[in-house]
């Protein structure tokens, strides 16, 4: 009897507050821990997708709203040499310059996989390009890239005397082109060398092994081992690496703003040239929409064209 | 004839031995000048930023009588005037105060998320962390024009809350991403037990999970402070008053002046704002790596 009595009341008071039970109910819980981040994403990132595109459609000034205009703003960059220049340029800059981090990068990889003394020093010290902000290290380029005082033209002209004249790096298009890609795949080297090596470390020696035994010589070793284990790592920093080098702005806008003679815009310094500088927001929108399309093509050929294998990762193919 | 005879014997004696040579000068050319190569590459913008800090304006552009790769007078005076004469300090501040507060939002944002897909598993979790991962594809030059329509409608342009608020749009993606990896790596068995001993799911996350992913919050903070102390192009954008501008944008707008470039001016700027991600960097070396590696490798 007193058992029947006393335990109603037990569990009373081991019952936590109706608020505690409302976070311990499950979906309630699920909700509000998703809150925060998907709220943020879709005020900030989903809406002003949609936004922009929207935008595009329409002649928006900052200032005024616009209206819709059909494919207007379309019609008329296909008629712009400079758009068409942009796109030359950013899809020259992102092939020259992904080709260069990743030939170079991989390089360096396969070099820190080495066993030799400070290692992790070196490994630190050649991640710093990538920490440091962008536009900080453009500048430090843009004056090794000084017309007069550049410190290159100083080497190959008054001590190795193999050039009279000072290389003039910003002041036409084809040599500013190439110095940006220069500047771009030294900031993009150290991204995919520790990327790579992190890869690289993860190949099972006794593949090595096997392979020796077999007679392969170091050549064959990385083309039949190293490089297909390597590929779905590659994929996923290539497809990264393109996205980013495609869209880049701050390099190009720090050490040239589009200059010289609009010869090295790419389409995001172009649309903030056209957007944000000159108020045409509708333009401008225009122009980053366009990028879309190179996007998803530089990440569908990346992706599916270095497609990830499962026996790669050690479970049995389909 | 004795050198004829004794040549063939001394081959063979010597034969291991000059293996032994040719396999560490292979190594040497193979591996160390290349290696040299690149982090004299890789280090020499940043040597020539200090370098140029650091020298008087007369030596700065006088390559005949001083040698341009080291100073034989250094001075204060650049870091002087950019302490003094300008608003550096402030500028200093804001970027600081940006890069905590957007770091502490995204942090607390995708812990809260990255618990919610990878332990409270619902139906679509995998969905739902796929399409948070998509996110962080979506670059921001993409963004900024209608981002800035945005801002403006909100009432926050020129205000550096418009920044804090903005950067977990790019931050949270990883951060989440890398916290489920962490997640995923804790026994699931040790919250069982928790939750078998009357726990509540929240309890669990502050006494459990959390204390055992330090780790992995301590990567997702540093990359998200380093990132945003970084970003450019939103704040550029969204920023117009010299006092709100952060580091990267305040050195570009507001110190590259006329036609002739005060190189020393920028370069002791650059320097400074590069030292305090370089330091966070230098105490949080390994975090770094394995956030880099890690986030890939998911």
């Amino acid at each position: 009897m007193s058992v029947t009595t006393l335990s109603p009341r037990g569990i009373a008071l081991r019952q936590p507050g109706w608020l505690a039970r409302l976070f311990d109910y499950k979906p309630f819980l699920i909700v509000m821990c998703l809150a925060p981040a998907i709220g943020l994403l879709a005020v900030f990132l989903t809406y002003p997708l949609g936004l922009g595109v929207w935008l595009a459609f329409t002649d928006t000034t900052i200032g005024r709203r616009g209206i819709y205009v059909g494919l207007e703003n379309f019609q008329y960059l296909l008629s712009d040499p400079l758009w068409w220049g942009a796109v030359f340029y950013s899809v020259f800059y992102t092939a020259v310059a992904t080709f260069g981090k990743f030939a170079l990068g991989f390089w360096l990889a396969l070099l820190l996989n080495n066993h030799f003394p400070l290692k992790s020093l070196l490994r630190a010290i050649v991640l710093l390009p990538w920490i440091v902000p962008t536009v900080l290290s453009a500048l430090a380029f843009w004056w090794i890239y000084d017309p007069q005082f550049s410190i290159i033209s100083y080497l190959l002209v008054d001590v190795l005397h193999w050039r009279s004249t000072n290389i003039d790096f910003l002041g036409s298009a084809w040599p500013a082109r190439f110095s940006l890609i220069a500047a771009n795949v030294w900031r993009g080297i150290p991204f995919v060398a520790i990327s790579l090596l992190a890869g690289l470390q993860t190949i099972s020696p006794s593949l090595y092994e096997a392979a020796m035994l077999d007679g392969a010589s170091s050549w064959q070793r990385f083309r039949y081992i190293t490089f297909p284990m390597m590929m779905p790592i590659l994929a996923i920093v290539m497809t990264f690496s393109i996205i980013f080098t495609f869209t880049d702005f701050q390099l190009v806008y720090a050490i040239t703003r589009g200059g010289p003679v609009n010869s090295t815009h790419l389409l995001a310094t172009l649309a903030f040239q056209r957007g944000i500088a000159g108020g045409e927001l509708g333009e401008g929108a225009a122009i980053a929409v366009s990028m879309v399309p190179f996007l998803v093509f530089a990440t569908l050929f990346s992706y599916f064209g270095l497609a990830r294998r499962k026996w790669q990762q050690g479970e049995s193919d389909d | 004839m004795t050198d004829a005879v004794a040549q063939p014997t001394k081959v063979a004696s010597a034969a291991p031995d000059t293996m032994a040579w040719d396999s560490r000068a292979r190594r040497m050319m193979m591996i160390y000048l290349p290696l040299a190569c690149f982090v004299i590459i890789l280090l020499f913008p940043f040597y020539w930023m200090t370098v140029t800090a650091f020298k008087p304006n007369a030596e700065l552009l006088n390559y005949k009588e001083h040698n341009p790769f080291w100073i034989s007078s250094p001075t204060l005076a650049h870091i002087q005037h950019l302490l003094f004469n300008t608003a550096y300090p402030r500028w200093l501040k804001t970027t600081m105060l940006v890069a905590i507060g957007s770091t502490f939002l995204s942090l607390l944002a995708s812990t809260l998320a990255a618990y919610a897909i990878e332990r409270l598993r619902f139906r679509g979790s995998p969905y739902v962390g796929l399409s948070i991962y998509l996110a962080y594809l979506v670059p921001p030059s993409i963004l900024f024009i209608p981002l800035a329509t945005v801002v403006v409608q909100f009432g926050l342009f020129d205000s550096p809350l418009a920044l804090i608020l903005v950067y977990p749009t790019f931050l949270v993606p990883f951060c989440t991403w890398l916290l489920i990896g962490y997640f995923k790596s804790i026994p699931y068995e040790l919250e069982e037990c928790a939750l078998v001993d009357g726990a509540t799911r929240l309890q669990i996350l502050r006494r459990i999970t959390l204390p055992l992913a330090v780790p992995g919050l301590i990567s997702a903070g540093i990359f998200s402070f380093t990132l945003s102390w970084n970003e450019f192009i939103y704040a550029l954008a969204f920023i117009q008053s010299s006092a709100n501008k952060t580091v990267p944008v305040a050195i570009l707008t507001e110190l590259v002046s006329g036609d002739v470039y005060q190189w020393g001016a920028l370069m002791a700027g650059s320097l400074l704002g590069s030292l305090p991600v370089a330091i966070f960097y230098s105490l949080f070396v390994d975090y770094y790596v394995s956030s880099l590696t890690g986030a890939v490798k998911e």
